[in-house]
């Protein structure tokens, strides 16, 4: 590979290099959020889950809402990067790397969720011991487990020509980059190699993506529970997961393209095809939550339909109501037109969908708890202090993670964009020629 | 072999919750206490549920509702860890010291008939039943049909050499009804009261169409309803 020194190579590279004041008021910012969980998952595993908000009959609450909405973040990274890479979008350079990174930062915070909402965590190794395979949480313990592995594997592989870049330019952790750079000198067979290896990788992940949050809603649907049961959830509870994935990438674009002034990478022709997809997915699940609601609402057996007022005019109205806007009207009005102000309305809409979907979890977890078909006490879930310093800790925790990762790591890929100026757009000409009319070139 | 069950006649229930009492000193089900209570923490195995009575207005119908015992049950099918299962004699049974607390169970059971230890409720007290496993801070509990009770007769026929006389298995709860409003026994024997009751013209299972086979088995109110 030419060593091409494009002196904007420099801004990708200065966060590894420099710390500046932001980084450490950051990173102080986001302790606190972390010291606030941490105290507070102490005194709930000191004292028990009494000190949270969940009662009977709602056993599950915040928890187990973010754990869903979690992985969820989690199918930005390595789905979109890995359906971008095969597509052949060439506009996905800058992004891929940014995505993989949160999901597989992401993987972590949402398995936690499940270690934190344990009445035992001290016996989380039964589930190797004892564990069930009929039971849809090993489903979930096996499917997110192959997706950590698979998204970390990769997120590695493109990094390796990266890792050999700073072994080559910088003078700091020598041995680090030295060993995960894994000899890298960037010569044909190895280019050849790597190349091979990330198609395989970015063909294997979608399954294994797919499958992930189909068994997070499996851990619903199998219930027999009104408003759970529900053949749509698998496909209902992916597009969410991608929906607010996209949302979670967008955002996270934004912060560090301003953070660490990556204008000249992340243009707003990137946002514009981000939120394009973003409007997509917006209508999707716009369509799944129809489908899904009529139906129940169509059929109206008495369960059904205690869940189902619950939400639209009962006690979680507010919820219900303010996901709607969140997920559908503020996306919709923000991504119809991105002519103009692109990256603003993309961000607005992007938030509005993170939190939309956070509701949409919480308004799919809550509701059929709260409302038990005996004459049983009907009890309204509402999250103590602990919940909320768990929750506050669990974002910190990401945050900071996806941090540290930048100041370790190029969170731009440097020899992806190096390989686009050089050779892509004359690939992307002859692909162009070679679908234009013309005889066929047939290989046998 | 036996299929322990359980018939409860709506008609002679007074709602008197002798039953509620004696389970929680049977089993050493703890007091919660008021504010606990107040905040949906009560831990009754054996709850009477009160219901108005849709065709006989100002009525209310008792429904005593211990765990149903499921024959096919929803609990047993998503714990990650082989806490909760049924027994061969249908009891649906739970291993404390494997529960993991990750309240799957409860959330599946259409009876919510699972409890959760929010605290660590159980104390050492005086008067506590020694043949009753002890639930520790964060698992799941529920109605055995005292099962230690079982275990106790067959451990005394097998001392006095003699045959278990499975009309000596009686739950703290069917002992204590004043009315005998709660039959026990076994479905699998066709002479016994149990399974004669379960065949009345009056029987019903809680939320049948479940398909969760209920070995509790109520009996209506009569025509004056109840």
């Amino acid at each position: 590979m030419a060593e091409m020194h494009d002196p904007h190579e420099e801004v990708l590279l200065a966060p590894i290099e420099r710390t500046g004041r932001g980084f450490y008021f950051a990173v102080a910012c986001l302790s606190a959020l972390i010291l606030w969980g941490a105290i507070a998952y102490s005194v709930q595993f000191t004292q028990g889950l009494g000190v949270t908000g969940l009662h009977q009959p709602v056993g599950w609450g915040f928890y187990v809402t973010n754990f869903v909405f979690f992985i969820g973040i989690s199918h930005a990274g390595t789905l979109i990067s890995a359906i971008l890479r095969l597509s052949k979008a060439e506009w996905r350079r800058p992004i891929t790397r940014m995505a993989e990174v949160i999901t597989c930062m992401v993987i972590f915070i949402g398995a936690g969720q499940i270690l934190v909402d344990l009445g035992r965590p001290d016996r989380m190794m039964n589930v190797l011991r004892y564990g069930r395979y009929q039971s849809p949480l090993l489903w979930d313990a096996t499917s997110i487990s192959a997706y950590l592995t698979a998204s970390l594997t990769y997120l590695y592989l493109p990094m390796i020509p990266d890792i050999a870049i700073l072994r080559d330019r910088l003078a700091k952790r020598k041995l680090l980059y030295n060993v995960l750079a894994l000899g890298w000198t960037g010569t044909e067979f190895q280019q050849k190699v790597l190349n091979r290896a990330i198609a395989v990788m970015a063909v294997l992940v979608i399954p294994i993506a797919v499958s992930v949050h189909s068994v997070v809603s499996f851990v619903f649907s199998m219930t027999l529970q009104p408003s759970w049961h529900s053949t749509i959830f698998g496909p209902y509870f992916v597009v969410g997961a991608i929906f607010s994935g996209i949302a979670g990438l967008i955002v996270t674009m934004i912060i560090f393209r301003r953070a660490y002034k990556l204008h000249y990478y992340l243009k707003p022709i990137h946002f514009r095809y981000l939120g394009q997809l973003l409007l997509i997915m917006a209508l999707l699940w716009f369509y799944f939550t129809f489908a899904e609601y009529l139906t129940g609402y169509y059929g109206a057996e008495p369960e059904e339909m205690k869940i189902f007022w619950s939400k639209f005019t009962g006690p979680f109205w507010p919820f219900f109501w303010a996901m709607v806007l969140c997920n559908f009207v503020v996306p919709l009005v923000c991504l119809a037109r991105l002519k103009a102000h692109t990256i603003g309305k993309v961000l607005i809409a992007s938030l509005a969908i993170i939190v939309g979907m956070w509701l949409e979890r919480f308004i799919i977890v809550v509701p059929t708890l709260s409302f038990p078909r005996l004459p049983f006490p009907e009890g309204v879930y509402w999250p103590t202090w602990v919940e909320w310093g768990e929750t506050a800790g669990s974002f910190g925790l990401f945050a900071l993670f996806y941090l540290l990762f930048t100041k370790f790591f190029p969170i731009i890929s440097i020899w992806e964009i190096r390989e686009g100026r050089e050779s892509s757009v004359k690939e992307v000409e002859e692909r162009i020629i070679s679908y234009l009319p013309g005889d066929a070139e047939e290989k046998a | 072999m036996a299929l322990w069950g359980m018939v409860i006649d709506l008609d002679r229930c007074t709602g008197c919750q002798a039953c509620v009492m004696a389970c929680k000193a049977e089993n050493n089900v703890p007091a919660v206490g008021a504010d606990e209570a107040k905040r949906g923490r009560v831990i009754s195995w054996m709850q009477v549920l009160t219901e108005t009575d849709e065709h006989h207005q100002g009525k209310m119908r008792f429904i005593p509702r211990p765990c149903l015992q499921c024959d096919d049950p929803p609990c047993t099918k998503v714990c990650p860890v082989y806490a909760t299962y049924r027994n061969p004699e249908g009891t649906v049974a739970q291993i404390y010291a494997r529960c993991i607390g990750c309240r799957f169970c409860m959330a599946a059971c259409p009876y919510n008939a699972k409890y959760f230890n929010w605290y660590s409720y159980q104390k050492e007290a005086p008067g506590q039943n020694p043949d009753v496993s002890v639930r520790e801070k964060g698992v799941v509990e529920k109605c055995t049909f005292c099962h230690h009770r079982l275990q106790n007769v067959r451990e005394r026929a097998l001392a006095e050499k003699r045959e278990f006389n499975p009309s000596d298995y009686v739950p703290a709860c069917a002992e204590a009804c004043p009315t005998k409003a709660i039959v026990f026994g076994d479905l699998n024997d066709p002479a016994s009261e149990v399974a004669q009751l379960a065949h009345s013209p009056r029987a019903f299972k809680l939320h049948e169409e479940l398909g969760t086979k209920p070995k509790v088995i109520y009996l209506t109110e009569g025509e004056g309803g109840g």
